[in-house]
């Protein structure tokens, strides 16, 4: 049944993931999202539900029992933070070649390199460009709440499982770690009947289902590469999520994505209640990346700045988005630390209005 | 007037339906075809080809779901064993096998067979150690030989400098995970009867979830050592056979 909880981001999700049905997960200890595989044992969903947790010697090792598990068509899953989600990045590149479903939690922490485990959002090029090697793309979801996170497992594994492809739930330190009350959605029945493409056993009669990434002939390896191509802009048709607030009147125009566009929310407010009349635009998919909503409202607005705590990813796609319609600036706090409403606003002041 | 010949009574060998019609990619005299041949019969001696599913490594093997009749994924390079663990893990009840070669089991995933090994997963590696890259082309490999020649170590490994070959069955051996281990050959009948049983076993140990068996088969590489077959053969005896004796390493009480 549906229940309220106040809970952990990563706990949250954890939860979610017994109760979306999934069949597996495969995971590594780093902050700042070790509190996932953490609750996962102590909840013991394998008596719950029958769901398999098994700590990895590696994120590598953790990817690839992903792609062994989703292969025989089941909902696998795995979670890390920056430095983990590189060591997945060849198993997600084989995922997507391969047309493998799975989930993929990123509680993002400060890079390049060790970094920091204070929260950031440097990996939207890793999530949305590519990250590993070849031409895929990866469904990326940005939620801004601990309640978006949860919602998210469910619809990360449904499109997830459309598509055939690996989604990614792009977190960030921040919620994966503050508590907040969230409702959860009822449990759901992990599904029994596996799917056509499941290598659980050739049946009789039917030749072997074969799973591989692997195309030797050039003619034919583009023909595979044709076919992505034409699911991603399938996805980029339908699946499109974006949120837009206050931006029927404004002159001026924030954007941000997950934490950020909490904290830019306040900033947004606090410019209101000056007079300036700013919205602000939220894109939920990464990939598919709202061009179009961005595109009608910079034919609006006199000018938009991005708040990212990086130092200027997704101010890329505002720009290509806006098309030369209006100025697109980025304001950018970094390497672990999270800026400030106020900051913002001194931001917003000094680069769009005043700029 | 052939036809009349084949009845029954006059056939001495068919080839299992247990490998494709496939022409295979594999070199003259190389022991991939019959540890192929071997693995095949097996699993259709113990009528579980519908309950099998195989993970092709990366190497001269990658495309060995083209030949075998059951279902199979394809690993990332070193990765089979983790691979086999999402899938043993999931689905229990099925037999689960990697094929790997040398490079890619005890150089590249070193950590993945360890570790599969160390938790017992319940699968059997086929471990073809050949002591060199074959797949691109030659190069040294974990098991090759002290003083040996490849395209890496043009003046033979010289083991100061480029280390020591890896005995990764003997080292396996001694992780409690481990039901069965052994070290086999396919380049005369005998070796290769004798290896077709110790596949056998290792499928019979799997049923009883007794733990990870490595079945690992000291095998040529004529293009890659520059030999003929024979000659390539004639070499693994007096060579490969004394640093990687042929024989059990592990069997379970």
């Amino acid at each position: 049944m549906k229940e309220i909880r106040l809970m952990k981001g990563n706990e949250a999700v954890a939860e979610a993931a017994i109760r979306a049905g999934a069949d597996a997960f495969f995971g590594y200890p780093i902050t700042p999202q070790s509190e996932f595989i953490e609750y996962l044992m102590a909840e013991n969903p394998e008596e719950r539900t029958g769901m398999v947790v098994l700590q990895a010697e590696s994120e590598i090792a953790a990817i690839n029992m992903v792609y062994g598990a989703a292969g025989c068509g089941k909902r696998a899953m795995t979670t890390s933070s920056g430095p983990g989600i590189s060591l997945k990045m060849e198993g997600i590149s084989y995922m997507a070649g391969a047309e493998l479903p799975c989930l993929i939690v990123n509680v993002v922490r400060g890079g390049p390199g060790l970094g920091t485990i204070q929260p950031s959002q440097s990996d939207y090029f890793q999530a949305v460009k590519g990250g590993g090697h070849g031409d895929y793309k990866m469904i990326v979801l940005a939620p801004a709440t601990v309640q978006e996170s949860v919602d998210f497992v469910k619809k990360g594994f449904d499109l997830a499982f459309k598509y055939r492809t690996p989604v990614m739930i792009l977190l960030d330190g921040i919620i994966g770690q503050m508590m907040e009350k969230v409702e959860l959605f009822e449990q759901m029945p992990r599904i029994k009947e596996p799917p056509e493409w499941a290598t659980i056993g050739k049946k009789q009669g039917k030749p072997p289902v074969v799973v591989t990434s692997l195309q030797l002939q050039a003619e034919e390896h583009e023909k595979v590469n044709l076919r992505l191509q034409a699911k991603y802009r399938e996805i980029e048709k339908n699946e499109v999520m974006c949120e837009a607030i206050h931006c029927e009147d404004a002159e001026y125009l924030f954007a941000a994505f997950g934490s950020a566009a909490r904290i830019t929310r306040k900033a947004m407010e606090m410019a209101r209640e000056k007079g300036i009349k700013v919205g602000l635009v939220r894109p939920i998919s990464l990939f598919p990346f709202p061009y179009q909503v961005i595109n009608q409202l910079a034919g609006q607005v006199k000018g938009i700045l991005t708040v990212e705590m990086n130092a200027g990813q997704m101010v890329e796609d505002i720009r290509l988005g806006a098309c030369g319609k209006t100025r697109v600036e980025h304001f950018g706090r970094f390497g672990g630390m999270v800026p400030s409403p106020d900051e913002i606003l001194a931001a917003f002041e000094q680069k769009i209005i005043g700029g | 007037m052939a036809e009349n010949i084949i009845k029954a009574e006059n056939i001495v060998f068919s080839k299992t339906e247990l490998l494709s019609d496939r022409v295979m990619h594999y070199c003259p005299g190389c022991g991939h075809g019959t540890t192929h041949r071997l693995l095949a019969e097996v699993i259709e001696e113990l009528g579980i080809q519908e309950e099998t599913i195989g993970v092709a490594p990366v190497g001269c093997s990658v495309l060995a779901y083209y030949y075998f009749n059951v279902d199979m994924t394809q690993a990332a390079h070193g990765r089979a064993p983790a691979v086999a663990t999402g899938i043993k893990r999931v689905m229990p009840e099925k037999y689960v096998f990697t094929y790997q070669g040398d490079g890619d089991l005890a150089a590249i995933g070193t950590a993945e067979t360890i570790h599969a090994c160390n938790r017992g997963e319940n699968f059997l590696i086929v471990f073809i150690n050949n002591g060199i890259y074959g797949m691109t082309g030659g190069q040294m490999a974990p098991t090759t030989l002290p003083g040996m020649k490849s395209s890496t170590s043009p003046r033979g490994r010289d083991i100061v400098s480029m280390g020591n070959p890896l005995k990764i069955s003997e080292l396996v051996a001694t992780l409690p995970g481990m039901c069965y281990v052994t070290r086999q050959s396919v380049h005369t009948p005998v070796n290769a009867r004798k290896a077709k049983r110790a596949l056998k076993k290792a499928f019979e140990y799997q049923k009883l979830k007794k733990g990870t068996c490595l079945v690992e088969i000291v095998s040529n590489c004529s293009s890659g050592w520059k030999m003929t077959p024979v000659q390539a053969n004639k070499w693994m005896e007096e060579n490969m056979f004394p640093f990687y004796p042929l024989g059990d390493i592990k069997v379970p009480e």
